[in-house]
Parts: C-alpha cells; structure tokens; sequence
C-alpha cells in the first residue's frame, strides 16, 4: 500500500500549457477523483503519474519513492483505461493473468489470483472467452479484474465507467466502491462526471485549466465551494449566484438582510435546496419562469435579483410558472464569493 | 426508402466487365494455349517440354531461392522500419516518402540503376580500386560468380520493393490503438515483449496481407534479374520470356506462365492458412 504525491508537475505540449503546476497528495488507501470539464488535463495528469507521458516539470512520488524518471511497469501501479484495452486476442483468463505474468508468478499463483479478481467482478463464467464476445459492462469488468488482480499498491482509473450505458454506469459504480473499499488501495480516478465524483470519491480534486482548483471531501466541495467555477461544476442544479452589494458587512436583497463576511461587490452563493419559500414581502423576490415536477422534488427555474436562480422545491409545493416567491436562504449554508475574482470569502480555499 | 435490389449489381458491373474482358479471358486463353497439343491430342506437350529444358530445374531452384531470400528480409527491415516510425513524432511522414520512393521507379529501372553500381566499369569497382581493394575492373554478374549475382539481385529487390511490405504494415500498425501496448506496458511488459504478445499477433492479418502481395510479385521476378545477369541466372518468368520471344513457342511460355500462376495461388493458400486469425481474437 502507498500514498502519491504529485509535486508542482507541469506540462506543456508543444506551446499550449495543459498543466499548470499541480499539486495534489492522495493519501494510503484514499479514493481521489480528478474531476472537471473535457481538455482540462485530467488523463494528462493520470498518464504522467502513469509514466506513459513524460513531464514538462515537478515529481511524481508513489510510496515515499520518487518514481518521476522510471517505467510504467517499475512504479508498482495499475491502470483501467478509458476504452477498457483489454487485449481482444487473449481469452479473459488472459486477459486477467497478464500482470501476474509479467511478474512471473508461480502458475498457482496467478491461477488462484485470477480466479479471485474474477469472482470479485462476476467473470468466472466468461474466463474462457474472447472479450469481442462480451458486452461493454463486462469488457469493463475484466479490465478492472485485470488491474486488480496484480493488487497494485495503487490504482488509475480514466473515465472507466464513461463508455457505459446509464443504467449499467449506476450499477457499476456501485459495486466499483465496494470492490476498491474492500480491497483499500490507493485510487486516483478521472472522471467528468460530478456524481460519479460524488458517490465514489474520499475527496475531490476539481480541475480547471490544468490547476487543482480544490481538493476536498465531497460534502465540502458540494456547499463550501472554493468558486463560482467549482460550484457552477459540482452539483445538478449548479449552485446559484446572486449579486449582492455590501457595505457596513451588511447587505439587502428586497426583504432579505444579509451578513456578509466582507464589503463591496459580492456574490451570494447557494444551493437550490438550501433554501425556504416564504411569502414575496419576506425574502429576496424570486420570478418562477418554469416549474418542472422531477418526481423527487419540483425544479423551479427563474430569476432573482437579475439573476438566474434555480429551486429545488418539495414536490407537493404548488406553484406555477409565473408565480412570484420570496426565497430565504440558510444563512449557515451561504458561500459568498467575490465578484472580481471568483473565489470564495469564507478563507478556506 | 430503400433502393432496389439490382443497384449494387449494375454499380459494379463496369468493374467486372472490364476485368472480364482485360484479365480473366486472357487468363483462359493461356491456359487453353497451354494444354494445346498442336493438333495431336498430347495436351500435355508443352509441360513435358518445358519440364525436360535444361534451364527448368535452374529457373525453379533460383527464383525459390530468391523468393526465400528475398521475402523474409524484406519482411524483418519493413517491420523494423514501421516500428521505428511509429517511435516518430515529428517528420515521419517525410521518411516514410523518402522510403517509398524506389516504389515509383519500374523494376526494369531498378535494375539498371544496380547495373551500373555493380558491374565492370560500376561505381562499386570504381571505389574499390581507388581504395586499393582491387587490382582492376572485377566481374560479379557473371555466369562464373554466381554467388554475388545472385547477391546483387537480392540487394536490388530488397532496395527496390521492400516499401511494398513497410506500407502494408504502417497501415496496420495505424489501427492498433495505442492503448494496447500502454496496458502492456503498465502491467509490467518490457518493449520487446509488449512487442511480442500484443502488437505482433494484432499486426497478424497486416502481415499475411503483406506476404501474400510480395511474395506473389517476388514470384513474378524478371526485369531486375534480367537487367543485371541476362540469362545467366534462369527464373520463371524470365524463361516464359525467352520461350515467347526468342523462341517464339508461345505454347511453352504459356506453360512456364501458368506454373507460375499456379505457385503463386499455393503460396496464397499457405499463408491464408498459416496465418489465420479468428474473428473474435480482432479487436
Ligand atoms: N498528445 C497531445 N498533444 C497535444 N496536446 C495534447 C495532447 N494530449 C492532450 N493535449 C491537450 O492537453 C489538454 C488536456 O488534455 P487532457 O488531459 O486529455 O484533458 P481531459 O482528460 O481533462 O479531457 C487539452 O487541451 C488537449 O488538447
Ligand atoms: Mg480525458
């Protein structure tokens, strides 16, 4: 078992900056997501700690060991690729032995190993089988049972679960973090999807840009936003920005009197479900434009103050398109930003 | 709406007509002409009588040889090559243009480009003799030195068509995705081996489309060999030639060319066979 640390790494393809001097440490046994928008540099990241990039700048150290110069195969690691590449001309079997192999294994060995990964991932009918038999969702099962079957001190993952079907990425992802809880290996896992982030992840490290724009747990990086970028990111419906003006660490918005942790142009960030529908006269005014029954909650969509504001209201509420409402956020739940920069108030990014 | 059914029939028939007309009934011609006895009912008169010339055992023993030869280095300096293109990042289209140049010259150039590196009067002897290694103008495509005619004739056709094989290959190299040989190599694969378990087996139809289209040519060689050693070392093809034109039996040279079609359908077959690849061991 082992930590990573990645050390101020840099990259630059050709002129184009694709990572910016990016720090991040995962902890022994910790489950990182790696998560932000396509061309942020998320797998050039994951292939430099991989070795199969080489880096502009900054160090790579796996178990305390600085692994920045050596081979894929001498940083004692594993990878699930994004299309899978599970090899199409060997049986799964062989599929799943091939790291065993390399690492010439005495044949028991690598059989009982096979044969554990494959139980753990529901392959054990298919070991005799050519992947182009398989679907999708098992293809993703032999690569990961191949990844895991050399249990590597550390695991890297690319948008493993991207190719599937929503349905089977659910379910997938589900048993993705019981198989790697039980297992407790050291996980960096790329992905662009925030609840996939969210459901599987020990921390988050949301990138922009080729930076790490915060690494937290989930529940932080969700209502402690470290921007307006990461809590445009995480979350569905996106946090809400409203512009607020203060003076005096005071502000009003219509009936609503605010308590902002700094003075001058501001933003008051918050979730759509951290907030109370009061009537108008009692809170900022918020205009419904639409109102959509999801089953679990109404989303109601529309604006307050100038801005766009989104709702999650219980789904008996009764209101309409149309309609004007006063909105109360919880004051514990606020995230202010600042409308120059971007970034959070409350000092902890 | 979906288009009749006789659309793809009538969209390749040009094709097939014209093929029809330009190969298929000369090919029936020749082998009528072959098994044509002349007015007797020997129809075999000129297999007997291609088989009982003395040049016969020679032109078959050479052009194996050469094909033997021929094919497998071709084969390992193309595969070589590909790889080292695929290590390229910058400029690989360049080389790859630069190495497939001799494939726009015709063979019967080639061959006299060669003839005049490497006889009497060439620029091998040239440089030799200026460096002291020869004491005068020295012979090698001579009836008398076999072995380095025979080595000249190697090194033009290597020269002249290994680009055949390398283009197959880079072609086949481009549709194996990148992401085999990294799992390979991140699941602990050295260069060669990762080379050995995946690459290989997954270049496996690229190679067997490459062997076939050279070796059938390399059975087919003539001009190169004619252009160095004129009759001095027999082929196949080289008699055929003889047999038509200076000869003028065109009964024989129809036999020498069906034995030759014949060989190369053989060699088809093997490596139809030896290679094979299922279909679901393709990604
Ligand atoms: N081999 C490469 N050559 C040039 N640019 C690249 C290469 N790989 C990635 N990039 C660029 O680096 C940036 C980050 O890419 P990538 O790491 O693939 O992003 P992500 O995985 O987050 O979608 C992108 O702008 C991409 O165009
Ligand atoms: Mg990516």
């Amino acid at each position: 078992m082992a930590g990573i640390q990645i050390e101020r790494v840099g990259k630059r393809f050709g002129g184009a900056l694709a990572l910016d001097s990016v720090s991040l440490d995962v902890a022994d046994g910790e489950f990182v997501a790696l998560l932000g928008p396509s061309g942020c540099g998320k797998t050039t990241l994951l292939r430099i700690v991989a070795g199969l990039e080489t880096r502009s700048s900054g160090a790579v150290r796996i178990g305390g060991r600085d692994v920045s110069d050596l081979r894929p195969a001498d940083r004692g690691l594993a990878m699930v690729f994004q299309n899978y590449a599970v090899f199409p001309h060997m049986t799964v079997f062989d599929n799943v032995a091939f790291g065993l192999r390399m690492q010439k294994k005495p044949r028991e060995d690598i059989e009982r190993k096979v044969r554990r990964a494959a139980a753990l991932l529901q392959i054990e009918p298919y070991l005799d089988r050519y992947p182009a038999k398989l679907s999708g969702g098992q293809r993703q099962r032999v690569a990961v049972a191949r990844a895991l079957a050399v249990e590597p001190a550390v695991l890297l993952m690319d948008e493993p679960l991207s190719n599937l079907d929503a349905l089977l990425r659910l379910e997938m992802r589900a048993e993705l973090k019981s198989v790697l809880r039980e297992a407790k290996t050291t996980t960096l896992y790329v992905t662009h999807d925030q609840t996939e982030a969210m459901g599987l992840a020990d921390r988050i490290a949301v990138m922009q840009q080729g930076r790490i724009v915060q690494a937290d747990a989930p529940t932080t990086v969700y209502s402690r936003p470290a921007s307006t970028f990461v809590g445009g990111f995480v979350g569905s419906p996106p946090m809400n920005f409203v512009k607020v003006t203060a003076s005096g660490r005071s502000a009003r918005l219509d009936a609503l009197d605010l308590r902002p942790p700094a003075d001058g142009d501001l933003l008051l960030g918050f979730r759509g479900e951290d907030v109370q529908l009061v009537p108008p006269d009692e809170g900022m005014t918020f205009v419904v434009k639409v109102a959509e029954p999801m089953g679990s909650h109404l989303l109601l969509t529309g604006s307050a103050a100038g801005c766009p504001v989104r709702v999650v209201a219980p789904p008996t509420a009764s209101v309409h398109a149309g309609d004007r409402l006063g909105l109360r956020p919880d004051p514990d739940r606020i995230a202010w930003m600042s409308q120059d920069s971007g970034l959070a108030l409350d000092g902890h990014a | 709406m979906t288009a009749p059914r006789w659309i793809p029939y009538a969209l390749i028939a040009p094709a097939a007509l014209f093929l029809a007309a330009l190969f298929i009934v000369p090919l029936v011609q020749t082998i009528l002409l072959s098994f044509d006895g002349g007015g007797t009912p020997d129809h075999l008169a000129n297999y007997r009588k291609m088989a009982g010339d003395l040049n016969f055992t020679l032109a078959i023993r050479n052009t194996f040889l050469l094909v033997g030869v021929v094919v497998p280095i071709q084969l390992a300096l193309a595969m070589g090559m590909a790889v080292m293109l695929q290590k390229m990042s910058t400029g690989r289209d360049i080389v790859l243009w630069i190495w497939t140049i001799p494939l726009g010259v015709s063979d019967l150039a080639a061959g006299l480009v060669w003839l005049a590196l490497l006889q009497n009067s060439g620029y091998l002897n040239t440089v030799l003799f200026q460096l002291g290694l020869l004491d005068g103008p020295t012979p090698w495509l001579n009836a008398e030195t076999p072995v380095t005619l025979f080595v000249g004739i190697v090194l033009a056709e290597i020269w002249r068509a290994t680009a055949v094989v390398l283009i197959v290959l880079v072609a086949g190299f481009q549709l194996i995705p990148k992401e085999y040989s990294e799992a390979a190599e991140v699941f602990g694969a050295r260069s060669w081996t990762a080379f050995r378990l995946i690459t290989l087996p997954l270049l496996k139809p690229s190679i067997q489309s490459a062997l076939i289209l050279r070796t059938v040519l390399a059975f087919e060689v003539f001009a190169v060999v004619y252009a160095l050693g004129g009759r001095n070392m027999p082929v196949l093809v080289g008699e055929a030639y003889a047999w038509q034109y200076e000869n003028q039996n065109y009964g024989v040279a129809a036999a020498y060319a069906v034995l030759v079609m014949v060989i190369s359908l053989a060699a088809t077959v093997v490596y139809l066979y030896a290679l094979r690849t299922r279909p679901e061991t393709q990604p």
